[in-house]
């Protein structure tokens, strides 16, 4: 049985619906008799039919200005939870979901359940599963107390599909008190030039670890192969942590969940915190000099011996192809 | 300037975790150490003070049997004093009831310009408690910060986004939340192990900081952990060791594959 009312808290990225929404809208269906959403965008129009696409039927939205999204976005979704009274709200488990969702708990006082990879209802049950210990166990959880339920849910946990449905009817929220915290001004975007697909998109991820050696391997290893497989460079936590590489490319628990068709790690051992993240490829091709290291583990493919010897050969031997 | 640091002390990730079979929450009774993820907090904390020509560095954590252990390696890396909840009343406590008790331990410091948080904790990892704490304080929480600066009365710190980043501003006091890799954390010197043994630790019960029963703990979390399961496994499948033709390998792989 289905809850009455799901929202989905949605997100764009200049101006197009991110695919974490496309899926929580396809959940949200699911499980729920009415599913609606809430934005923070400048164009809500834009977004009305993307959304609309995947099911919402009602688009309520609010424009953040020079504010950051989903702080003004958290108290306009405080603001309509008494009016319109949801059962169970959905965040995407992103920069700003995180945002939105943690001003929306403390404000109505109620708990979060993060990290899901699976939502399932029975009645006025929600069950939440969140996987750990780098994915071996999977926890399932359900709420207690007044609703609404918050949730945040990792990336690729469902698959997306359109409904069919028309554009959502936009209803613009005015006037959201955000108190002091929409003090927090975008002053200016930096947008970094990004060849091939995103990270969590991509049909191929290359992702480096510790194993490479050292800060300047990264690009003429992991980079160039990702390139030449028209796929995104990722990265474990050591090598983020070491400041190596940004944190947007962070694979792992404590980053991004990845399931593309092929997976090629290099100098990775294969810690938890990794494995948690990327254990869902269709095929994973691991290439270390320790035969021991547990990403063999997974590995479809283990090829154990140097990246530093086995990466550029493979990368001549691609381009020679090509 | 005055700045607070959130710090965690979390079960030393490279040991397998466990859970409790009755709470099915991960046991944190063994030796505690500081989570890397708050080193960089710490770090751009004392750089932050250092810069602002003064001021005091205070960390707050909640941990269960007072442990120390961890708290002493931040007060080693230079740290003036630190506030530590610990009370078995806390115990169950979901990221909300954790925020409550951080921004109350926030407010006992006092007079504090700027909270610094991880963006989440290595075994947790819900990623909420920096806004929920902003938000019970009343305060802006610029979040995912790559790059912190603080002076006159603002601090503007360069937010990591999927895109690239964005410059945001806001004025003090504020919560941020600091990404990994971005500052390298010192490693304490003798000197300053030593000193951190004679370091205030205000140790406080959640009754001190005027949260009841119904706010934190198992009874403030509402929630419920209704079952615990293996997940499905994965197999290992061909490995092989390079002798020179790897590349080949990986290049019929990718091709059975019709990625090439």
């Amino acid at each position: 049985m289905p809850v009455g009312k799901v929202w989905v808290y949605a997100e764009a990225e200049e101006g197009l619906v991110t695919s974490v929404t496309t899926e929580l809208l396809t959940k949200a269906r699911e499980v729920g008799e009415t599913v609606e959403a809430v934005a923070s965008v400048a164009d809500a129009d834009a977004l009305a039919p993307q959304v609309g696409e995947f099911g919402a039927a009602t688009l309520y939205s609010v424009d953040p200005g020079d504010a950051l999204s989903g702080v003004v976005g958290g108290a306009a979704l405080v603001q309509l939870v008494e009016e319109h009274q949801p059962d169970l709200v959905l965040f995407a488990q992103s920069y700003d979901g995180r945002d939105a969702l943690s001003r929306v708990s403390a404000r109505l006082d109620r708990p979060v359940l993060t990290n899901g990879a699976s939502v399932d209802v029975d009645g006025d049950t929600v069950k939440v599963g969140t996987a750990i210990f780098g994915g071996n166990t999977i926890v399932e959880a359900t709420f207690d107390g007044p609703k609404p339920y918050l949730a945040a849910i990792r990336p690729k946990s469902f698959a997306a599909e359109p409904s069919g449905g028309g554009a959502a009817e936009v209803v613009k929220v005015e006037g959201v008190d955000t108190g002091r915290a929409g003090e927090a001004k975008v002053l200016e975007r930096h947008v970094e030039e990004r060849e091939g697909p995103k990270l969590e998109d991509a049909e191929v991820v290359v992702s480096g670890g510790r194993g490479l050696g050292g800060a300047e391997h990264y690009e003429p290893l992991v980079e160039e192969l990702a390139k030449l497989l028209k796929g995104a460079s990722g990265a474990s936590r050591a090598i983020v942590d070491a400041g190596w590489v940004p944190y947007a490319k962070q694979v792992g628990q404590t980053g991004k969940t990845v399931k593309p068709k092929v997976y090629i790690a290099i100098g990775i051992s294969g810690a938890t915190q990794h494995m948690v993240g990327m254990k869902g490829s269709d095929n994973i091709i691991a290439i270390n000099k320790d035969g021991e290291a547990p990403i063999f583990g997974i590995a479809d493919l283990g090829v154990v011996g140097d990246a530093h010897k086995v990466v550029p050969k493979l990368i001549d031997a691609l381009k020679a192809k090509s | 300037m005055n700045i607070a640091v959130c710090v965690k002390q979390i079960p030393d990730p490279a040991v397998p975790g466990e859970l409790d079979s009755e709470t099915k929450t991960l046991k944190r009774e063994g030796k505690l150490i500081l989570d890397d993820s708050d080193a960089y907090g710490v770090e751009m904390a004392l750089q932050l003070a250092d810069k602002a020509g003064g001021g005091d560095v205070t960390l707050v954590s909640m941990v269960p049997n007072d442990e120390v252990s961890g708290l002493r390696t931040a007060l080693a890396m230079g740290a003036a004093k630190a506030v530590l909840v610990s009370d078995p009343a806390l115990a169950g406590s979901d990221s909300l009831g954790t925020a409550k008790v951080i921004a109350k331990a926030v407010e006992r410091v006092g007079d504090i310009d700027l909270v610094l948080t991880a963006t989440e904790s290595t075994d947790g990892y819900t990623g909420t408690i920096p806004g929920q704490v902003a938000e019970l304080l009343g305060w802006p929480s610029l979040t995912f910060a790559k790059h912190v600066e603080v002076g006159d009365g603002k601090v503007s710190i360069q937010r990591q986004t999927e895109a690239g980043f964005d410059e945001v501003e806001a004025s003090l006091p504020a919560v941020v939340s600091v990404t990994a890799g971005v500052v390298e954390p010192r490693y304490p010197s003798f000197k300053g192990i030593m000193a951190a043994k004679n370091k205030p630790v205000d140790q406080v019960k959640a009754d001190d900081l005027g949260l009841g029963a119904d706010q934190v703990g198992w009874a403030g979390a509402r929630q419920q952990i209704v079952s615990v399961a293996a997940a499905p496994e994965r197999e290992a499948g061909e490995k092989i060791e390079d002798e020179g033709d790897a590349h080949e390998r990986i290049v019929a792989f990718l091709e059975q594959l019709k990625v090439v």
